[in-house]
């Protein structure tokens, strides 16, 4: 029996646990001496008051789809991986190895072969995390969290001592070539008579975005693999009992998981850069994992809970720029989103639920 | 190498294991009683920030200390009600926490000092001595030398050197944190408490029918863990370093973590995980780049390497690191 009507389970579970933590950021705005209500205006009028705004805010929000749809892949299998991070650094230099040693005519071409390089790359560091946690039974999150910094590590070499051009000062590689720069939405929207603002970096990837979000969904919903990834994650010993090969579908689903966290790598290193530095990721592959929780893992979900947190990171800088409130405030909101909808979720629920299961009773 | 070049590795490799063994002392009490904590880090930097803040505003380090404390223990507070009471994911909630401690600190710094997320740098009574062991030469025999004290124990005897060098002349977080590994498995394998611990996180159920509360005792595992952690982060910011800077936890909580499976859950091979991987960290601190046989070895792989020797240990191939069995699995009582 389902303690409670779907909807309540979809949408109101998630948006109190969304109104709790706000509730308390405006709480912590109003200890350090903002007011929460400017807090807000800034925030919205940056992100969305001019197609600047918008650009940037779509353009976090593309990251965050990539990595959101990522981490919840993964928990559809019911494992958890944090290591979207290190398999989109990882990504993003198979991005850039092709880009600077592919010639490449035009860029759509470079499109797909940098997204298939970076899916390549993020999936083949998901795949020792994988394996060692189907075969030999090593926890999932202990050696994501290692591969995390391993990957930290190895990028850093690698631009330091490998792919920085002579000369060059910062750990960077060089510039990629002209035609594997992505048009902007700028570039796009002109041609339909729309005036989108010319600096802001979303491009094309937003697209792709939209695309992988389709995949997802036709992949855990109408394909048997989903089936297969979403019975391992309801139950192990009944997967295996109707004769699905649990090792494989949880190495399948986390080399998923770790191609479109890599594939991200097309929005920041290829759309936004145009070359590979020290920290393109900028923990978008932490966020992922508020992304998820909050989508509930659902990609339609999680495209809503990446454009929220689209527009808090772009809100979140307009407000470090206006006030003196740092930046830092979005890491609080995002530990805050992840306490509440993935943590303290049954803190939420449990009085739903009775409150439900009590309607119930007086109504016949 | 000379031989007193080994000596200043070995005694920043004491210096830097110190927050990595209290902090894999705090894991260790969490984990045997199968609550897995990821929030080691968080924890850590929370101690840090708020022991340095509490250090410069009074000028006691001791008061810094207890606030540490105090913070590392209200983190631990809201991960055992979202891990036991709300039977929540662990592993989600040391994320959050995490998250939460690396905002709050460089928010709270700002709102405080202005000082753009730090701490204004602690002078005298707000930070650790360093103390000087009986017979060992200290600042006190240098000044009546007239000597810098690096001179002064360059010329001493080998075993002078050892033990002013390394020994002596440390905080007393570092003795402290030492008598932690022997007082910790007293505690775990000679005690009633640290049976029923080890017991609620192998099999809670059997813990529960002798009559024993599965909730109390992880909650006091817990708190145990809050208070190691604050020992951890005061150390950091009123010992090694003189006050807070952000993320100055710098993934030490992670590498505890990793020590933490490296020493399979044990109290004196956390010691020695611990200080392996602080050696790791002295040697990538001194030298640039190391030759090992005429190959020469990058500072970013003696980064890595405690990362993968973990995964190397938890592959099983050397060794097999067997987590306690009921580790991330809230207790529902049965009714």
């Amino acid at each position: 029996m389902q303690k409670m009507p779907q909807w309540a389970d979809v949408i109101l579970v998630p948006l109190i646990s969304l109104i709790l933590a706000g509730a308390l950021s405006a709480l912590v705005i109003l200890a350090i001496g903002e007011s929460p209500y400017e807090a807000v205006k800034i925030m919205v009028q940056g992100a969305f008051g001019t197609t600047n705004g918008w650009g940037y805010t779509l353009y976090y929000a593309t990251s965050f789809i990539f990595t959101g749809l990522a981490v919840a892949v993964a928990f559809h299998a019911a494992m958890f991986n944090i290591g979207g991070e290190g398999q989109a650094m990882i990504g993003g230099l198979g991005a850039a190895l092709v880009c600077l040693f592919v010639p490449f005519p035009h860029w759509t071409f470079a499109l797909l072969g940098g997204f298939g390089a970076a899916m390549l790359f993020g999936a083949a560091w998901a795949f020792i995390p994988a394996y060692l946690q189907a075969k030999r039974g090593s926890h999932i999150v202990i050696t994501t969290i290692m591969f995390n910094f391993i990957a930290a590590a190895v990028l850093n070499y690698l631009l330091v001592n490998v792919l920085r051009p002579t000369g060059g000062m910062d750990p960077a590689t060089a510039k990629f070539p002209e035609p594997t720069h992505l048009p902007t939405l700028h570039d796009m929207l002109l041609p339909l008579g729309i005036q989108f603002s010319k600096s802001a970096p979303a491009n094309v990837s937003l697209i792709m975005a939209l695309l992988a979000c389709v995949f997802v969904w036709l992949l855990i919903w109408r394909t048997r693999l989903g089936y297969e990834i979403r019975a391992l994650g309801h139950s192990e010993s009944g997967a295996i009992y109707a004769g699905i090969s649990a090792p494989k579908v949880a190495i399948i689903s986390m080399l998923i998981s770790g191609a479109l966290a890599g594939g991200m790598a097309i929005n920041n290193v290829m759309g936004e850069a145009e070359r590979l530095v020290m920290n393109s990721v900028e923990g978008a592959g932490f966020i992922g994992i508020a992304v998820a929780l909050m989508g509930r893992n659902h990609p339609f979900g999680v495209l809503l809970a990446a454009i929220l947190f689209g527009f808090l990171y772009q809100g979140g800088a307009e407000l470090a720029l206006w006030t003196s409130i740092p930046s830092e405030l979005i890491v609080v909101i995002q530990a805050l989103v992840i306490l509440f909808t993935g943590a303290l979720d049954n803190m939420v629920r449990m009085p739903l639920e009775r409150l439900f299961l009590s309607l119930r009773r007086t109504e016949p | 190498m000379d031989f007193l070049t080994l000596l200043q590795v070995l005694d920043s490799t004491i210096r830097l294991a110190t927050p990595l063994l209290l902090t894999c002392l705090a894991g260790l009490f969490s984990e045997r009683a199968g609550i897995f904590d990821i929030g080691l880090e968080g924890k850590m930097l929370a101690a840090a920030f708020f022991s340095a803040a509490m250090a410069f505003m009074t000028g006691s380090v001791w008061l810094g200390l207890l606030a540490g404390i105090a913070a590392s223990m209200a983190l631990s507070a809201l991960h055992g009600l979202a891990s036991i009471t709300f039977r929540g994911n662990q592993l989600i909630s040391g994320v959050a926490i995490n998250f939460l401690a690396s905002g709050l600190t460089v928010l709270i710094a700002q709102a405080w000092f202005h000082q753009g997320g730090r701490t204004p740098s602690l002078i005298g009574g707000a930070r650790f001595e360093q103390i000087t062991l009986p017979f060992a030469l200290g600042p006190m025999d240098a000044e009546a030398a007239g000597l810098p004290l690096s001179k002064l124990i360059a010329q001493a005897g080998p075993l002078q050197q050892i033990y002013s060098e390394v020994i002596s002349g440390q905080t007393i977080l570092v003795y402290f944190a030492l008598l932690c590994v022997p007082a910790t498995s007293w505690l775990l394998y000679r005690t009633r408490f640290g049976l029923r611990l080890r017991a609620v996180g192998e099999n809670p159920a059997a813990v529960d029918t002798a009559g024993v509360s599965v909730v109390g005792i992880r909650f006091a595992a817990v708190a145990i863990c809050g208070v190691l952690c604050g020992l951890a982060g005061a150390y950091l910011a009123t010992a090694l370093q003189a006050g807070f800077v952000r993320e100055m936890s710098a993934g030490r909580g992670y590498i505890a973590l990793a020590a933490l499976i490296f020493a399979k859950w044990r109290p004196w091979y956390a010691l020695g995980a611990t200080l392996l991987f602080g050696l790791l960290q002295a040697v990538a601190l001194r030298f640039q780049s190391i030759d090992i046989a005429g190959i020469p070895v990058p500072v970013q792989f003696m980064d890595a390497l405690p990362y993968i020797l973990t995964v190397v240990i938890l592959a099983g191939f050397v060794g097999k690191a067997i987590p306690p069995r009921a580790g991330g699995e809230p207790y529902v009582k049965e009714r």
